[in-house]
């Protein structure tokens, strides 16, 4: 199908795209690589009034490496992620990710502000942002506010954002030394979506000194496995208590069930990819 | 003068066509672009069965942009009934109107149309149609749909049974008392989207002489011209239907569809081009789906791996009505396959064609040979596990013998294997997979916990339904042959004008091939044109991997008639009686004198010229032939897959996957690899990816779009050996047999037998496609439990 009439404006900086979505907020759809927000039209499921093409907003591109932390623009694309060398020296997680996500079409055009602000329970980089604490830049003509990661997304398709609110920077701390990243998922065989994917993130001392762990496509959103964390924390990064680990994890999960997957078998790749993650590292 | 024979057929050619198609320049039908083009629009269906009680246009008619709009009601007794094309004895037809008047029957089905200046007002309008319907109970399921309390979908149809069918060979009875065990088997064929890179789109366009042309994704564009032609109420000779490049058929393009009467109809009705373009969520719920059949056997077995019978019965779910060949598929195109390669003297089968509450179902790549197929492998499989017999010994002992060809298997009339050599195939592809080796690498890997299996599948089936005679006694309302004719233009080089038609097969390439080996032209010499009524004198098109073997062998004939009257011109030119002339490598000669031989073109030229042609024969070199096959012919093969199952997630990984097939005598290998690789895909993704589903309760399409409907992508499948074994088929002058559906016929039991053997540890006999991960994890999970229990 073909979508709806709608008005089309290409903003030129923040500043436009925050005062037209401020006038209409409910009738104003921003579109930037617009791989969930196009077929959506197409389909009719939603018809803005006003479609603000934020993709040429030169503020809210690019990835800074700086001392203390790594801001990545909202509008970076999935690609731009793959290939930065100086991102994947510092978090090779990101590389990792990248090159799970779709393919290189989508990868080109889909940004990981989209991926974040869209908040599909099953998209890869929540988790991801999850596991790393990211730190989300909220913009709006009221001014800017941070939101963890992990309080970010609310429920199905639904996040921190309040109308008129612009996801335009992701702050990550620089993760402490030692502490390792890896990512993994199964994929929905239709729509590479995470049937579960799992971001772990360790530091070994002897014992396992920090853990973080963000799961995706299991439940309504993304979550921290924080049943996991604690219970890893200041104990032996053994595949014994990895094993107990994602065992506790799977078994605290609420897991959404649908035509594909049921929520056993979510469940079950809770477990399995928990502990396939943290083996990774151990 | 050193002239070469020229040996085109055999040799592994690139596709002629693919530099057009690579650089973009195909030209399709959405590349059509004529001046003053309307678009239509559908309303359809969001009800699986609901009675029309009102349909609302006013606000659709006024909306900006509108020429018309039109519903059901509105076009009763100018256009349609839709007929099926394939109509079994004994069928009872539903009455399909183009659009639905009163009654619809599945999601999706059309209830309205718009006709608009923009596709945009068009989609606008439909938005604007309100329909008042009354829902009425739905059922999607082929064994609820008989049901005694079952909804009924027709009152012409009592129980939702349309077509009964049976088929009997020696006395399964009997060999059921006879036997040492009777072992039973329930399977599943999924349903299937044929989903083509390119959807169907209609233009039509009034020529202002009176003709009609319609450009629309014809797998059988003569086909076409005649259904729409009587379906519309257009003389046929007014009609011209062109096939322009198309993306991917697979079947469903081969049948007749309401907004292919549609465009033609309203585009004489508004004196102006009318455009329909399916989009692709309008193609998983308007064009027809494959398979989806419900099979309950029964082998009769001796302890020793014997088979004395097989009995079968079949439901085929068709869908809401009965489309083009729909009576045809789960009837005989299935079960007079159902015993596959082995020599089963005792069958019994029982086809029942249902009509369910959903997208009508039609042929799609194999159709009926791939659920043949599977009752026959599945069957035997389940008896080698029974029987715990090794799965390539017990094929071996109950393959059909090289010496027993023709083989009328079961000793019925309706089916001839003409050749075969099973065991070479069989021999061949252990060979080629290092199957000794992988066994011991399976057994090994077991042991520590890796649980890794090979498939194995064999098929043999009948392609290019013919001779023209037969077709009548099964109701099928076409002929068996094709139709080739060949211009030499006065250079001496060739047209081929061919009935059949390429859907991305390469025809041009491997037509081409043919042509040159009896015309000793080189290939660079000939053009081949397909899919145009006004062009093409006559046709069926392409299904049924029958182009090679029926349209092949027509241009084979008629190369021949031309190089006869080129004979008879050349010995005019020579002035020598015809029979001393020879035709070879390009020159026509008078072996044993000194006369200077004669190429080809300058015979081609005098065939024009006209001056020297000898008494009663004719100016011109241009032949037409029309070529009924004595019979079909039956490829056949040996796949093996070998893959490794991660218990834990259920995920599959194929590591190899051999396929050894026997065409008959290889055209072109290049392309007959290719059409191993495409058509082991697809049956690898029945297999393991791909399934529509409907909700039972309200008939919901739930894989509706790509989002869920799993079509297979580059990183869910292997590489793939293909190799052949070339047994040439009696029934054509090539010995060639069909190709284009061998590899999804095999692949789905081949991937099925696999996976099982991966998970025969666990004790798991059987699971239905697709092997999804979930599935498999499910099943490992209910064995596990089972186990500890």
């Amino acid at each position: 199908m073909i979508p709806a009439a709608f008005d089309y404006v290409r903003a030129g900086s923040l500043a436009e795209a925050m005062n037209l979505l401020q006038r209409d907020p409910e009738g104003t759809k921003l579109v930037a690589g617009g791989h969930t927000l196009i077929p959506t039209l197409k389909l009719r499921l939603a018809s803005p009034a006003l479609l603000v093409d934020i993709r040429g907003i030169a503020e809210m591109k690019g990835i800074q490496v700086s001392e203390n932390s790594i801001s990545i623009g909202a509008l970076t694309t999935h690609a731009e992620l793959l290939v930065s060398e100086p991102l994947h020296q510092v978090l090779p997680i990101f590389r990792q990710a990248a090159n799970l996500i779709a393919d290189p079409q989508v990868r080109n055009r889909g940004t990981i502000g989209g991926s974040l602000a869209n908040a599909d329970p099953a998209a890869d980089w929540p988790a991801v942002m999850i596991a790393l604490k990211a730190e989300l830049e909220i913009a709006s003509v009221n001014g800017s506010r941070r939101v963890a990661a992990t309080d970010f997304f609310v429920d199905i398709f639904s996040t921190a954002l309040e109308p008129g609110e612009v996801l335009a920077t992701i702050h990550i701390p620089r993760p402490a030394t030692g502490m390792r990243f890896t990512y993994r998922k199964i994929r929905h065989p239709a729509s590479g979506y995470a049937v579960v994917g799992v971001a772990a993130g360790v530091a070994v001392t002897g014992v396992a000194a920090d853990v973080s762990i963000g799961v995706t496509g299991a439940a309504s959103h993304a979550f921290p496995a924080d049943v996991a964390a604690k219970f890893l924390v200041g104990k032996p990064l053994s595949r014994e208590n990895i094993e107990e680990a994602a065992r506790l994890q799977s078994a605290a999960t609420e897991c959404l069930s649908d035509r594909y997957a049921s929520a056993e078998y979510r469940a079950s790749l809770v477990r399995t990819e928990t502990r396939r993650a943290l083996l990774a590292l151990a | 003068m050193n002239a070469t024979v020229l040996h085109y057929i055999g040799k592994p050619l690139k596709r002629r066509e693919d530099f057009k198609f690579l650089t973009g320049k195909g030209r399709y039908v959405d590349d059509i672009k004529l001046p003053g083009v309307l678009h239509m629009a559908i309303a359809r269906s969001p009800h699986a069965h609901a009675i029309i009680r009102n349909v609302d246009l006013g606000a659709a008619k006024a909306a900006p942009g509108v020429r018309l709009a039109l519903a059901g009601r509105d076009l009763e007794g100018k256009i349609g009934p839709i007929v099926p094309n394939w109509i079994m004895p004994g069928t009872k037809v539903p009455f399909r109107p183009v659009v639905a008047i009163d009654r619809v029957r599945f999601v999706g089905e059309c209830v309205a149309l718009v006709v608009a200046e923009t596709l945009a007002q068009a989609y606008d309008a439909v938005g604007l149609i309100d329909v008042d319907y009354e829902v009425l109970p739905a059922v999607v399921d082929e064994e609820a749909a008989i049901a005694a309390d079952a909804p009924q979908l027709h009152d012409n149809v009592p129980g939702n049974i349309t077509t009964i069918y049976k088929v009997r060979g020696g006395d399964y009875a009997k060999a059921a008392v006879d036997a040492d065990q009777v072992v039973k088997l329930r399977v599943v064929n999924n349903r299937l989207i044929p989903t083509c890179m390119e959807t169907r789109s209609v233009v039509a366009h009034p020529d202002p002489d009176g003709t009609l042309t319609v450009y629309m994704p014809s797998q059988v564009p003569h086909m076409h011209r005649r259904w729409i032609a009587e379906t519309v109420g257009i003389p046929e000779h007014l009609l011209r239907v062109v096939a322009p490049d198309i993306g991917g058929g697979f079947g469903a393009k081969m049948h007749l569809y309401p907004e292919e009467l549609l465009c033609p109809h309203l585009a004489r009705e508004l004196g102006a081009p009318v455009k329909w373009w399916e989009s692709r969520s309008e193609s998983h719920q308007s064009t027809s789906h494959g398979r989806a059949h419900t099979e309950n056997i029964e082998v009769a077995i001796k302890n020793d791996g014997t088979i004395l019978g097989l009995k079968v019965e079949t439901l085929g779910n068709v869908g809401a009505y009965l489309s083009n060949m729909a009576s045809g598929g789960p009837t005989v195109n299935t079960v007079n396959f159902g015993t596959g390669n082995y020599r089963i003297a005792n069958y019994e089968a029982t086809s029942r064609v249902v009509v369910t509450n959903t997208v009508p179902v039609d042929a799609y790549r194999g159709y009926g040979r791939p659920e043949g197929a599977y009752i026959a492998e599945r069957a035997i499989d389940v008896v080698a596990r029974h029987l715990n017999l090794d799965q390539v010994e017990i094929r071996r002992k109950n393959f059909i013998q090289p010496a027993d060809f023709p083989y009328r298997p079961y000793g019925g009339m309706a089916v001839i294997y003409d050749s075969g050599n099973y065991q070479g195939l069989l021999d061949k592809a252990l060979a080629a997979f290092n199957y000794d080796a992988r066994r011991n690498e399976r057994e090994t890997l077991r042991r520590n916990g890796i649980y890794r299996g090979i498939g194995v599948a064999a098929y043999t089936h009948m392609c290019g339904m013919a001779p023209s005679r037969r077709l009548a006694s099964i109701g099928f309302d076409r002929g068996g042959w094709e139709s080739a004719r060949v211009a030499i233009d006065s250079s001496g080089r060739a047209t081929v004008y061919s009935g059949s038609m390429s859907q991305g097969h390469g025809h041009v390439t491997s037509l081409s091939q043919i042509a040159a080996d009896v015309l000793q032209i080189p290939i660079e010499n000939i053009d081949v044109i397909q899919g145009d009524t006004r062009q093409v004198q006559a046709g069926h098109g392409t299904f049924n991997s029958r182009s090679m073997a029926v349209g092949g062998s027509s241009l084979h004939v008629c190369s021949q008639r031309i190089i006869a009257k080129a004979k008879k011109i050349a010995a005019g030119m020579l002035e020598v009686d015809e029979r001393d002339v020879t035709y070879a490598a390009g020159q026509f000669s008078v072996p044993g004198t000194d006369i200077a031989p004669l190429t080809f073109g300058k015979v081609a030229r005098m065939a024009y010229v006209g001056h020297k042609l000898p008494d009663g024969v004719a100016p011109g070199l241009d032949e037409t032939e029309f070529y009924d096959p004595i019979g079909m012919s039956a490829p056949s093969g040996v796949h093996l897959a070998y893959v490794e199952v991660d218990p834990e997630t259920g995920i599959v990984d194929i590591i190899d996957y051999v396929a050894v097939d026997d065409v008959g005598t290889l055209i072109n290998p290049l392309l007959a690899a290719g059409q191993i690789h495409g058509g082991v895909v697809q049956g690898i993704a029945q297999a393991l990816y791909e399934e529509v589903s409907y909700d039972p309760d309200n008939g919901q399409l739930l894989t509706g779009s790509l989002l869920d409907y799993a079509v297979p992508r580059a990183e869910h499948v292997p590489d793939i050996t293909s190799l052949f074994q070339e047994t040439p088929s009696p029934t054509n002058p090539i010995g060639v047999k069909g190709i284009g559906e061998s590899g999804s016929i095999a692949a789905p039991p081949c991937m099925v037998h696999a996976v099982l053997d991966a998970l025969s540890p666990f004790g798991i006999r059987h699971l239905d496609m697709p092997l999804t991960p979930p599935r498999i994890w499910a099943a490992v999970q209910n064995a596990r439990n089972g186990a500890g229990q």
